[in-house]
């Protein structure tokens, strides 16, 4: 019988050491699972797992600490951008990123969100759009889509009621302290590279202490939205991404001379 | 070190940073914004941190976030901005991390105004924010009590794992006394091994107050009570004024507990056994003190500027043995020694009863209904 010479073998996919063995909680389907992937993936590049304080907001990643294999601490709902603050500041060589949902950070947490961008806080914040709150069993969010059916807009978001959607990035870009904000999608394999080099971007720019970080993904949440993960992913590409658009919202001169 | 004359709420500042303050969170309200502006010049100064945040939400929820990090930290505020602080009040003391919230006191409910009132005693001592915990609250009656309690809370907050709090109203925040600051400690350099500073060679620290598993949440509650238990037993503090011969006992607190001393003074003068009771610790309360007081003094005199807070306390430690009665001042008014004076005469003279509630007697004759 002929015995697999090691050396051919090549580990071409294997588990980032900053990602833990757990399995998750999260439905099939779900993007949070790879937004989690692509984190632990650039924090094991860049060599960060040691220096990282993860801040855990309030909805369906309240338990990010247990995937993610680092320090954490866990956030009031929608006070992870303030929590993030105080990390930051009594530790300033430390690196800090809070991972917030919609509902959390764009209704709950606006205040907070608002004002560590605008104060430049020297932090990474990575911002799942999901066009509901998932956690609490699909509710209208501060993104659903006009029209959306939620539980709590069962007819549809009525904009006369309801208001319209909050585009965050597009929001956050308007401040003179956001560094890095950008928006990418979850929703194929190529927006999850351009979303993989995003975060590294935004890592980098806090690393080199040039201030305030967000990257927006869009995010699916078929359970939610009645649907398969097939059907969830083309939704946030047929119906999200128009309204969302991707790109980038705001690239401070000195990112900009960020050479990797 | 020499006295030098000094505010109330600039003492505690200067006092926590000499403490080793290693960051400050706060908002602007009045009766304490002195402490902010003391911090935002001598932090920076000192290369510690300060951040002035878009609110209490804000301020307390940075707090956290550098009491998770293991580092020395307050905030202050009062009345309204106390009240936007209780859920992240709640996520400290349930996360079991230590800080420090400096509570200067004015007039409400609502808006309310900017004088001196002890208001907020329900609200810091018996809750306040959602679930069961207890708060560690010290109040001072002096500027130099307000500096050596600051410290104070700090060492408390740490040894137990949990929020301290100085309670204090408006006038001891703006009055001028001379008094002695603490010799400056440096920030600490090192962090508690449970803190969250980056997982090097070690496994990751996870600070939350999450337990959803309904019986891991039972038996934190029943852990952090036991720990509360080794506080009531170590930590309740008074101060008694005349009280070896007394037959009469003003309980009062902090400026309300000042005054007091003023009247109980008088009071003697006149021959009244009377003797003052000035709980310094207001949680833990001194209730098992004032219990053994209710086997050898007559009657209580309670004087708070509330309608009557700490009052069920007393009431409760006494249970009906002796009668309790009740004077207060609200809304921002400090009460004057006569008045209080007055009150004491007319306990040592009595009748008094057992029967109804203090509170209703000083409220007709507050308004002159019967
Ligand atoms: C102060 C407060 N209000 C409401 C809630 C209930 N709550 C928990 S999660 C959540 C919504 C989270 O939605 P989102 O941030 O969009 O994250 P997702 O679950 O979709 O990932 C809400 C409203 C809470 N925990 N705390």
């Amino acid at each position: 019988m002929a015995t697999i010479e090691p050396m051919l073998e090549e580990i071409v996919y294997s588990r980032p050491e900053s990602l833990t063995d757990a399995a998750t909680h999260y439905c099939p389907g779900c993007t949070h699972g790879v937004a989690h992937r692509l984190i632990a993936e650039v924090i094991d590049e860049m060599g960060l797992r040691e220096k990282m304080i993860g801040v855990a907001s309030v909805g369906c990643s309240v338990f990010a600490y247990n995937y993610l294999n680092f320090d954490w601490v866990q956030a009031p709902h929608g006070r992870a951008p303030a929590m993030a603050t105080g990390v930051k500041r009594v530790l300033p060589d430390k690196m800090v990123m809070t991972y917030q949902g919609d509902g959390d950070m764009a209704s709950i947490g606006m205040g907070e969100i608002v004002h560590a961008a605008a104060r430049g806080e020297n932090i990474t914040v990575f911002f799942l759009n999901n066009a509901n709150y998932g956690m609490t069993g699909g509710q209208m969010a501060p993104t659903t889509l006009p029209g959306q059916k939620t539980t709590s807009s069962p007819t549809g978001r009525d904009v006369e009621n309801a208001g319209f959607p909050i585009r965050a990035s597009e929001l956050l870009s308007t401040l003179d302290g956001s560094s890095y904000i950008v928006r990418r999608s979850l929703h194929d394999a190529k927006n999850i590279r351009l979303a993989k080099k995003a975060i590294r971007m935004a890592f980098e720019t806090q690393l080199r202490g040039l201030g305030f970080s967000m990257i927006e993904m869009l995010s699916s949440c078929p359970t939610n939205w009645g649907v398969d993960p097939n059907q969830a992913l083309a939704w946030v590409a047929e119906k999200m991404v128009p309204y969302y658009p991707l790109g980038d919202y705001k690239i401070s001169e000195a990112v900009k001379q960020i050479r990797i | 070190m020499a006295r030098e004359l000094i505010k109330g709420n600039e003492a505690i500042a200067e006092a926590a940073i000499r403490a080793g303050l290693h960051a400050y969170f706060g908002y602007p309200i009045t009766p304490q914004t002195e402490l902010l502006e003391w911090m935002s010049r001598r932090m920076p100064e000192l290369g510690r941190a300060f951040v002035q945040a878009e609110s209490e939400l804000g301020a307390i929820n940075m707090v956290y976030g550098a009491a998770c990090a293991g580092a020395r930290v307050m905030t202050s505020s009062s009345g309204p901005g106390v009240s936007l602080m209780m859920e992240g009040i709640s996520y400290i003391v349930g996360t079991e991390v230590p800080a420090v919230l400096v509570d200067v006191m004015r007039g409400g409910p609502g808006l309310g105004n900017i004088s001196p009132a002890q208001s907020d005693y329900n609200q810091i001592v018996h809750g306040g924010g959602h679930g069961d915990y207890n708060l560690i609250v010290l109040a001072p009656s002096s500027v130099q009590e307000a500096i050596d309690l600051t410290v104070e809370c700090f060492d408390l907050a740490e040894k137990y794992r949990t929020m301290a709090v100085l309670l204090l109203d408006g006038s001891l925040g703006q009055m001028m006394e001379p008094a002695e600051l603490p010799p400056m400690m440096p920030v600490r350099e090192t962090f508690p091994a449970w803190a969250a500073t980056g997982a090097v060679g070690r496994k990751p620290n996870i600070l939350s107050s999450i337990h959803l598993n309904p019986p891991d949440q039972e038996v934190t509650n029943l852990h952090m009570l036991q720990r509360w238990q080794t506080v009531e037993a170590n930590e309740v503090r008074v101060k008694e004024y005349y009280m070896e011969d007394a037959r009469f006992v003003v309980v009062g607190y902090g400026s309300a507990g000042r005054v007091a001393l003023s009247a109980v003074r008088a009071a003697r003068a006149e021959g009244i056994p009377v003797g003052l009771l000035r709980p310094i610790s207001l949680n833990p309360f001194p209730s098992n003190m004032i219990s053994k007081l209710a086997d050898r003094v007559e009657a209580f005199l309670v004087t708070e500027m509330s309608t009557g807070q700490m009052l069920e306390d007393v009431r409760l430690a006494v249970a009906h043995r002796r009668p309790v009665e009740f004077y207060g001042r609200v809304g921002g008014i400090v009460p004057f020694p006569d008045e209080i004076l007055e009150e004491i005469r007319r306990l040592a003279k009595g009748p008094l009863t057992l029967e109804g509630h203090p509170r209703n007697r000083w409220l007709a004759r507050m308004t002159g209904a019967n």
